[in-house]
C-alpha cells in the first residue's frame, strides 16, 4: 500500500523527487521497485533531437526518450547551442517517457539574430522562439529485440509549436504563429552491423522548424522527410549523420533542407554529450548557414 | 609497387579462411565458458536481480549458458538445457532485468577484451530471446 502510494505520487508529480529514485532493495514485488528505474540499455532512448524529443540531431526517431522501462518512467533534460554564422540557436527542455510506449515533452527554442538582425531592420539581437509541445505514441516493433524481424520500431507523434514575435512573423509572409507537426517515424537498430536507421515522414506547414511562423505563400501541410544513420562504435558512443527537408513556404526568402554530423557520448544513464556540425542552409536571406552542434541532455 | 602487391596478397592469404565465424571471433569455447561464468557471477551479485538467482544452481546456469552462446556464435556445440520458456517462467522477469542481465554479459565480455562489434553482433542473437524470458 505504501508503495503504492509512493509510485502514485511519482506518477503526480511527474518530476525528481528523490522518493522516487531510492534503490530498493527488496525484490520479486513490483511495486518495491523504483518508478524512474533506468531499466533501457545505455544509448537506446536517443538524445534530444532539435524540437526536444527522442532521437538525435534535426530528426524524431521512433525510440522512446529517456531510460524507463515498460514498467518505469524515464525523465530528460536537455540544452543544446547551435552558433551559426550569422545567428545563434538555443534550445532547452524537459521529456518524460512513461512505460516506455509514451513521451510527452516540451521544449523552448531561441533564434538571435544578433548583428544580422540589424541589417535585416529588425534590430539588433533580435530573437525570434518557440514554445514546442510533443507527444510521441510507440505502436509497433521493438528497436533493440527484434533482430530476428524486419519490422522496426514504428511510432507517431505530434508537436504542436507556439511561435513568439507574431507581428514580426506577419509582416515576413507567415499565415500562422502557431502550428502543428504530425509524424510517423520508424526506427531499425541493425544489432548485427552496429548500425541504426531511422526514417521519419513529418507532416508540416512551419518555416525554419516553426520559428518563422507557419505557412505563407503556400499555406498547405508538406510532407518532409527525416532521414538518420547512425553507427554505435561502442555501448558508450554513437556516431550518426542526419538529413532533413523543410518545406519553402515564405516569399520572401528561401528554404533549404537541414544536415547535420555527430558524436554522441554516454559516460552513464544520467548524462549524454553530443558534439557535431550542422549545415541549416540559407535562412531570412542569408546563405549557408552552418555551425558547432552542441547538445547536452541528463537523464533521471 | 610490384613489392606492394606481393605483400597484399601474401597478407590475403595468410588470413585464415573461417576468422569471421563468431564463434571464434569470442574466442572459442575457453573465452565463452569464460565469459559465461563471469557473467553469472557479476549477476548473482547484482543488487537489482541477483536475488532472482538465490535459488539456482549456478554451476548448471553457467553450463547451460556457455552452451547456448556456443551453438548460436556457430561452435561445435547443441543447448541440452530446459525449455527457455518453462525454465524462466516462475521468475517473472521484466524487461529490465532482462537488459541488467545484457549488462552483465557486456561487462563480462569488455573484461575479456571482446570487440565491441563482436559483442553487438551476439547480443543480435540472444535479443530476440528476449520473448522466452521475460513474461511481465
Amino acid at each position: 500500500m505504501k508503495s503504492t502510494m509512493r509510485r502514485f505520487a511519482c506518477m503526480l508529480s511527474a518530476v525528481a523527487f528523490p522518493v522516487c529514485f531510492g534503490v530498493s532493495p527488496a525484490l520479486g514485488n513490483d511495486n518495491a521497485k523504483p518508478l524512474f528505474d533506468r531499466g533501457k540499455l545505455l544509448a537506446t532512448g536517443g538524445v534530444s533531437q532539435v524540437e526536444g524529443a527522442g532521437g538525435a540531431g534535426l530528426t524524431t526517431w521512433a525510440l522512446i526518450g529517456g531510460y524507463g522501462s515498460d514498467h518505469g518512467l524515464g525523465l530528460t533534460a536537455h540544452g543544446t547551442l547551435v552558433p551559426l554564422d550569422d545567428f545563434t540557436f538555443r534550445s532547452a527542455g524537459l521529456a518524460l517517457g512513461v512505460f516506455d510506449r509514451l513521451e510527452l515533452s516540451y521544449s523552448r527554442q531561441w533564434f538571435d539574430t544578433g548583428g544580422t538582425g540589424a541589417a535585416l531592420g529588425l534590430g539588433e539581437d533580435f530573437t525570434f522562439g518557440q514554445d514546442i509541445f510533443g507527444a510521441k505514441l510507440r505502436v509497433a516493433g521493438d528497436a533493440v529485440y527484434d533482430q530476428d524481424r524486419w519490422l522496426p520500431q514504428i511510432a507517431i507523434g505530434l508537436q504542436h509549436k507556439r511561435a513568439k514575435q507574431g507581428a514580426i512573423l506577419a509582416a515576413v509572409g507567415a499565415s500562422h504563429d502557431t502550428g502543428t507537426d504530425f509524424y510517423l517515424a520508424a526506427t531499425k537498430i541493425f544489432l548485427k552491423h552496429s548500425l541504426l536507421a531511422n526514417a521519419t515522414v513529418r507532416f508540416t506547414k512551419a518555416n525554419q522548424f516553426g520559428l518563422l511562423g507557419f505557412g505563407g505563400a503556400d499555406d498547405g501541410y508538406d510532407a518532409t522527410f527525416e532521414g538518420s544513420l547512425a553507427w554505435l562504435v561502442t555501448d558508450h558512443w554513437v556516431a550518426g549523420v542526419d538529413y532533413r527537408t523543410k518545406p519553402d513556404n515564405l516569399a520572401f526568402a528561401r528554404e533549404e533542407d537541414a544536415m547535420a554530423a555527430y558524436v554522441a557520448w554516454f559516460p552513464s544513464k544520467h548524462v549524454s554529450v553530443t558534439v557535431g556540425y550542422a549545415d541549416l542552409g540559407e535562412i531570412a536571406l542569408q546563405d549557408n548557414q552552418q555551425g558547432l552542434y552542441l547538445s547536452l541532455q541528463m537523464g533521471f | 609497387m610490384r613489392m606492394a602487391f606481393q605483400i597484399a596478397v601474401s597478407l590475403l592469404l595468410a588470413a585464415p579462411a573461417h576468422a569471421d565465424t563468431l564463434f571464434e571471433r569470442l574466442g572459442g569455447m575457453d573465452m565463452i565458458t569464460r565469459i559465461s561464468e563471469r557473467t553469472i557471477d557479476i549477476a548473482a551479485a547484482d543488487p537489482l536481480i541477483g536475488p532472482h538467482w538465490e535459488e539456482s544452481n549456478l554451476v548448471r546456469v553457467k553450463a547451460k549458458l556457455a552452451e547456448q552462446i556456443c551453438e548460436l556464435s556457430g561452435g561445435p556445440c547443441k543447448y541440452s538445457g530446459n525449455d527457455m520458456v518453462q525454465v524462466h517462467k516462475p521468475f517473472k522477469f521484466t524487461n529490465a532485468d532482462f537488459n541488467r542481465l545484457v549488462e552483465n554479459l557486456q561487462q563480462a565480455m569488455d573484461e575479456s577484451g571482446v570487440d565491441h562489434a563482436t559483442q553487438n553482433r551476439l547480443l543480435a542473437l540472444l535479443a530476440p530471446m528476449q520473448r522466452e524470458i521475460v513474461t511481465r
